[in-house]
């Protein structure tokens, strides 16, 4: 069994830089962290790899830098990291993003699931896993809040819908993305995580991944950010912090004056 | 322009032939043939392992003008009746077809239903196009975004738009995937550029913490999933209904199936926090679970659900499903009270576009009167049981 998990290095602050001219996000100098949900999917991948000795590959695309999260999910338990990194991939959006990473899977050759994070907290688009399940025409279980079975070539799974759970079965290979229901994420040993720091990652350029390269970076991305604005602030807040009573009486009023209530 | 087939490399593996989303290709007499079905979405090139595949120069070029027209509304339905996003896309598609001079239809796919049609009897829709096959079955992603995908491939609409729902969101990647195009997720506005005639696509991003504004200028459809809320229904006129047009499409393919072993909506779980106008909200400081029982009486007397913050779920007072903000779900009802949330990035980021935000804190420096229209700082405790008394003489 091997299991690869996608994921992705986010920045961890809310200063946010735009890079005006291309209007794509500048993330060199921001210090970043894995992306939450993305532990999850981590976390998930580990324990199938201590019930059925699976093998775990962490991959993720980005700048050099994303090895940083790589380390993490190493540190996490994961077997071994792969970076694609190029200036070819650059500026990717969600359809490129899933091509390419798309494309290391299939090149892999023996992969029986993929896990993701349900998204990514900088964009919030949650494509990129069905993204990489269409491009590999592999059945995908998003929003997955636990793995039920796993074995025989099919994976089961619960999963949160508009409408309530539903459980659903799929054969292997197979693509799930993680809710934080589905665990709670290890903490990382001292020595698990010094060991992850020396552990060798493994870099992949564009020459290296078998694909079209008219679908890499932002060659390949059908979508272009035309304007980057902040958005209005909201007014001030009126504060009521007299006697609770009092207090109450106010915020009834105010919200009858705005026909809330 | 057009598919390249280089029939001395071919090894007519028929891989193609499998993978090719629109049934254009044919293996006939010892060849692939291509048909007018093709769309140049290279599919079969990225599937052919003997490199015999490719597509001209060019061919990506800017869309034809005048092939692709029309504004879709995707019908999410529910055992045949359309998700109230489905409205609301109609209300803000009717501007934006009128916009282009274009008519605007709503498509889905499963089995075409009366029901269906008399939901949207007095709306601005043109047609309704449903994709049938009796194999689609119960709704699962990737039959459904095949069906969808044949239903675009044949209409050309110049743009799609979807609820940003569980399902809007796992389905329209798919579709985008198929239809090699570009999706902007989780949309708080869409215009029509008077020149050039593209979705302009809006969203948050960072959080919240900035908007941008994205086109998708040489592809087509231009999609688009939206927040649900955010948009307003039109107002039905006349009893008019749509025409159906119903589309047979192909039997799914094996490979690509997923089985629903179960549908529960197990009551204590369903939980309409992205529907509901009013959401109560709690976090840490509630100090409880027990701190949920006044929160949802108020919400009783509101009429609202309840949220809770990561940290309230976190500590196990309440299940998941009722989580708010980045991790969770995000939320844009009329009113928001935040009871004992200090109102993290995170948190924020899932509520801040409600339309009037209320927060109850013993902290008056916490961030949440940041983003808050009115403050009580005071224990809740005290607070909400006077706010539910003044309501309930308010409403006799």
């Amino acid at each position: 069994m091997r299991i690869v998990v996608c994921i992705k290095h986010v920045p961890d602050t809310a200063e946010v830089r735009i890079d005006q001219e291309r209007g794509t996000l500048i993330r060199e100098g921001v210090p970043g962290i894995l992306n939450p949900l993305d532990a999850h999917a981590v976390e998930a991948a580990v324990r199938l790899k201590d019930e059925l000795s699976a093998r775990t590959t962490a991959l993720t695309m980005g700048p050099p830098q994303a090895e940083e999260a790589l380390r993490e999910a190493l540190a996490h338990g994961c077997d071994e990291g792969v970076l694609l990194t190029d200036p070819a991939f650059a500026g990717a959006d969600t359809l490129s993003t899933s091509y390419t990473l798309a494309c290391a899977i299939r090149q892999m050759g023996d992969v029986d699931l993929v896990l993701c994070g349900k998204q990514a907290i900088d964009g919030d688009t949650a494509q990129v896993g069905p993204g990489i399940a269409a491009h590999l025409g592999w059945p995908q279980l998003t929003y997955a809040r636990r793995i039920t079975s796993l074995g025989g070539g099919t994976i089961e799974v619960e999963r949160m819908t508009d409408y309530g759970n539903e459980t659903i079965r799929a054969k292997l290979p197979a693509v799930v993305t993680a809710l934080k229901d589905l665990n709670v994420p290890r903490l990382p040993s001292l020595v698990s995580r010094m060991s992850a720091r020396r552990a060798e990652i493994q870099r992949r350029g564009a020459g290296d991944v078998e694909g079209e390269r008219s679908m890499f970076g932002l060659d390949g991305s059908p979508t272009h950010v035309v304007r980057v604005f902040t958005p209005p602030p909201r007014g001030e807040c009126a504060i009521f912090d007299g006697e609770p009573e009092q207090a109450a009486a106010d915020l009834v009023r105010a919200l009858k004056e705005r026909r809330i209530i | 322009m057009g598919l390249l087939i280089e029939h001395e490399t071919c090894t007519l593996c028929g891989l193609c032939v499998e993978k090719c989303p629109y049934g254009a290709l044919q293996q006939v007499g010892g060849r692939i043939r291509v048909t007018e079905q093709c769309t140049l979405c290279g599919a079969c090139v990225e599937a052919c392992p003997a490199a015999a595949l490719s597509i001209e120069e060019g061919a990506a070029a800017a869309p034809e003008s005048g092939a692709w027209r029309g504004v879709w509304v995707y019908g999410e339905h529910d055992d045949g009746r359309f998700h109230p996003v489905v409205f609301e896309l109609i209300g803000k598609g009717a501007q934006l077809a009128r916009a282009l001079n274009c008519p605007l239809s709503v498509a889905t796919a499963g089995v075409a239903s009366g029901q269906m049609v008399s939901e949207l009897t007095g709306l601005p829709v043109q047609s309704l196009y449903v994709a049938e096959n009796k194999a689609l079955g119960p709704y699962r992603d990737a039959p459904h975004a095949r069906a969808l995908a044949t239903l675009v491939q044949r209409h050309r609409p110049e743009a799609l738009l979807a609820g940003a729902t569980a399902r809007g969101r796992s389905l329209m990647p798919r579709v985008a995937v198929l239809c090699r195009t570009g999706l902007t997720a989780d949309c708080t506005g869409l215009d029509i550029d008077a020149q050039t005639g593209n979705l302009l696509q809006t969203r948050p991003a960072f959080g919240g913490n900035i908007m941008a504004t994205i086109e998708t200028r040489r592809h087509r459809p231009q999609m688009a999933t939206v927040r649900p809320r955010v948009m307003t229904p039109p107002s039905r006129r006349g009893t008019a209904v749509p025409a159906l047009r119903r589309v047979p499409v192909p039997e799914p393919t094996s490979d690509h199936l997923v089985q629903v072993i179960s549908r529960a909506v197990r009551e204590e779980e369903r939980v309409h926090l992205t529907e509901a106008d009013v959401l109560i909200a709690g976090g840490r400081g509630l100090g409880g679970a027990a701190g949920f029982e006044l929160l949802r009486e108020l919400a009783e007397t509101l009429g609202g659900e309840i949220g809770a913050s990561r940290a309230a779920v976190d500590a196990g007072w309440i299940p998941y499903a009722h989580q708010v903000g980045q991790t969770g779900k995000t939320v844009q009802p009329d009113l928001y009270v935040a009871v004992g949330i200090s109102g993290a990035l995170q948190h924020r980021a899932g509520m801040q576009s409600s339309g009037t935000i209320v927060a109850v804190n013993t902290d008056p420096n916490a961030p949440i009167f940041q983003v808050a229209d009115y403050g009580v700082v005071g224990d809740y405790r005290a607070v909400l049981p006077q706010l539910i008394r003044r309501l309930r003489q308010e409403e006799r």
